[in-house]
């Protein structure tokens, strides 16, 4: 199963990654190689099959809703590649 | 002195016969001298380490009997550690100090363990020889030569070569196996659930499971003890308490059903594997247990179907680093722009690579073709699974299909590395403990793993078998470093 290289320009987008032309070409040829081994998953019959989605096929588990406390801000911020006061900084999203 | 075990050492610290703060300056020194060389470590923490040893002997003194006090640790760096930078092997997290302890580092510290260092990996554990590290590989103490196996190269390493009394790794298609089995220590990923995964920076939470690296079964035992049972922090961790582990091993062991299931054995297994797992399955049947064939009909399918699953789970969990709320920043136009180049500019080749498929295997059009497809074989291959444990109490297969390769022999070709862990994986996807036992030695003196399988919960079954086959081995696991 063949991947053009406009649709993995189009994943590169939803992924919020970029590539150059270069890296492009490589994922794409790299990418097809991967998919066409994943065909072999069609080999098998899975009609009626469940999927899994969690090994131990765990329920939801409850707990009832306590204040209780939580990280300082400044714990918090103090990873942030940039920010003012008590938040993050982005760049604008908004035009003015 | 060398290559003591982790009890071992417990023992002569509770005897006062070494100190904690002589047990640190004994793994700083060897640190210093040999891993220059294997390059286990990302960050040692040297300072830290002996505060802790100082208070580890205050305590010890006065007669304190915590399970692991006084006792180093290497700690892989996807593990969140408070004050204590957590990498995960990426340019993107290259500076990120964490703010809290996962609740594995939280029960180390509180049975009296002390943090020596946070050990290299593949990055955010995306491979299997430790080459995917944005900072450096990892070498293998056997064979400098070698990889040292993957994604927990550097806590396999750092036990190999007595550079830390015992590790923890992390676990999502063989992690732990597969690098215990190139360096020849025990790896054992636990029962999903088992361990909380509260604090482990997220690969494939499905999959994904901490564990132990050690120098015996035993060792492993004493850690699993420690850092496993429920946790309110995730969700995901089994409620009921654990069993006593070391006092399991102590049991007398009746005789067991192994399974071998025949697909395990077949194409693709080197010559040199199956000939040591052959010697090792002699031996277990000396012990009074039975061998008998299972089969795993869709053993084949486990490892197209796990590179669905875990970079979908991933491609969604390493959408949070976007240069806003921590690690690394590339200036953009916009925030779009910005989001971009920080993750082309912070991601590495392979991480990319798995963004890219799991993206490509959840987007519109592909979802049921791809996802949905692999999550169905996933139940398929637990139904084998099942099916197997109704004719044997264990299944035993391999570890890895090759002892350790070369540096650079596969990085050229993904889908080369990812057959790598092809007997590991289909573990991970049935949710089951598994073992990594060493059983011997290829021609040119590279170890050799066998795993062992349990049924889900069956940790301690799976570990009193590995203890009875491990003392009825005696292998000299001491690497040709010095």
């Amino acid at each position: 199963m063949a991947i053009s290289k406009e649709e993995v320009q189009h994943v590169a987008h939803l992924a919020r990654l970029e590539f150059s032309e270069e890296d492009l070409e490589r994922f794409t040829r790299e990418l097809s190689g991967i998919l066409e081994y994943m065909a072999k998953l069609s080999e098998v019959d899975t009609s009626g099959v469940e999927p899994t989605y969690n090994a131990l096929r765990l329920e939801n588990r409850f707990r009832e809703d306590q204040v209780r406390p939580s990280f300082p801000p400044e714990e918090i911020l103090s990873n942030a590649p940039e920010r003012e006061g008590s938040s993050f900084v982005v760049p604008r999203v908004i035009r003015s | 002195m060398e290559h003591r075990s982790l009890l071992e050492w417990r023992e002569s610290l509770r005897r006062r016969e070494i100190s904690a703060q002589e047990l640190v300056e004994y793994y700083l020194e060897r640190i210093r001298r040999l891993d220059p060389q294997i390059k286990a470590y990302l960050t040692v923490c040297e300072e830290e380490a002996r505060r802790q040893a100082r208070e580890a002997d205050r305590r010890l003194s006065a007669g304190e009997e915590l399970p692991l006090l006084g006792v180093p640790l290497a700690i892989k760096d996807n593990i969140c550690t408070r004050g204590v930078r957590t990498t995960c092997a990426s340019r993107i997290l290259e500076n990120f100090v964490p703010p809290y302890d996962a609740t594995v580092i939280e029960r180390l510290k509180a049975a009296g363990a002390i943090l020596l260092g946070k050990t290299n990996l593949d990055e955010f554990a995306m491979g299997s020889s430790t080459e995917n590290s944005a900072f450096f590989p990892t070498r293998n103490p056997w064979d400098i030569e070698r990889v040292p196996g993957g994604s927990s190269g550097g806590s396999a390493a750092a036990v190999a070569a007595d550079l830390c009394a015992g590790a923890l790794g992390s676990d999502t298609g063989g992690s732990i196996r597969q690098p215990a089995s190139f360096c020849g220590v025990v790896g054992f990923k636990p029962t999903y659930g088992r361990v909380s995964r509260y604090g482990l920076v997220a690969f494939a939470s499905s999959l994904d499971q901490i564990g132990p690296l050690t120098r015996t079964v035993a060792d492993t035992a004493l850690l699993l003890q420690v850092i496993g049972g429920p946790d309110e922090r995730d969700t995901t961790s089994w409620p009921e308490p654990q069993p006593d582990y070391l006092a399991e091993l102590e049991k007398p062991l009746s005789s067991l059903r192994l399974g071998i299931p025949k697909e395990a054995f077949g194409e693709g297994l080197s010559p040199e594997v199956r000939r040591v797992l052959e010697e090792a399955l002699r031996e277990a049947e000396k012990l009074g247990h039975e061998i008998r064939e299972v089969s795993l009909p869709h053993l084949e399918y486990a490892l197209p179907a796990y590179y669905i699953i875990a970079p979908a789970e991933a491609s969604s969990n390493l959408a949070r680093y976007d240069g806003v709320k921590y690690g690394f920043r590339a200036p953009g136009r916009d925030l779009i722009d910005m989001y971009k180049k920080t993750r082309s500019q912070g991601f590495g080749a392979e991480v990319k690579r798995r963004i890219m498929l799991g993206t490509y295997a959840l987007s519109a059009g592909y979802y049921e073709a791809f996802y949905r497809k692999a999550s169905q074989v996933r139940t398929l291959i637990i139904r084998d699974f099942e099916e197997a444990f109704r004719q044997a109490d264990l299944i035993l297969m391999p570890a890895s299909p090759t002892p350790a390769f070369r540096l650079g022999e596969k990085t050229d070709d993904p889908l080369k590395m990812y057959l790598s862990d092809i007997y590991t994986i289909p573990v991970n996807m049935a949710g089951l403990p598994g073992l990594s036992l060493p059983v011997g030695f290829t021609e040119n003196r590279l170890p050799v793993n066998l795993q062992v399988i349990g049924p889900q919960l069956a940790d301690a079954l799976v570990l009193a078998f590995g203890r009875a086959l491990e003392a009825a081995l005696t292998l000299d696991l001491k690497p040709p470093l010095e």
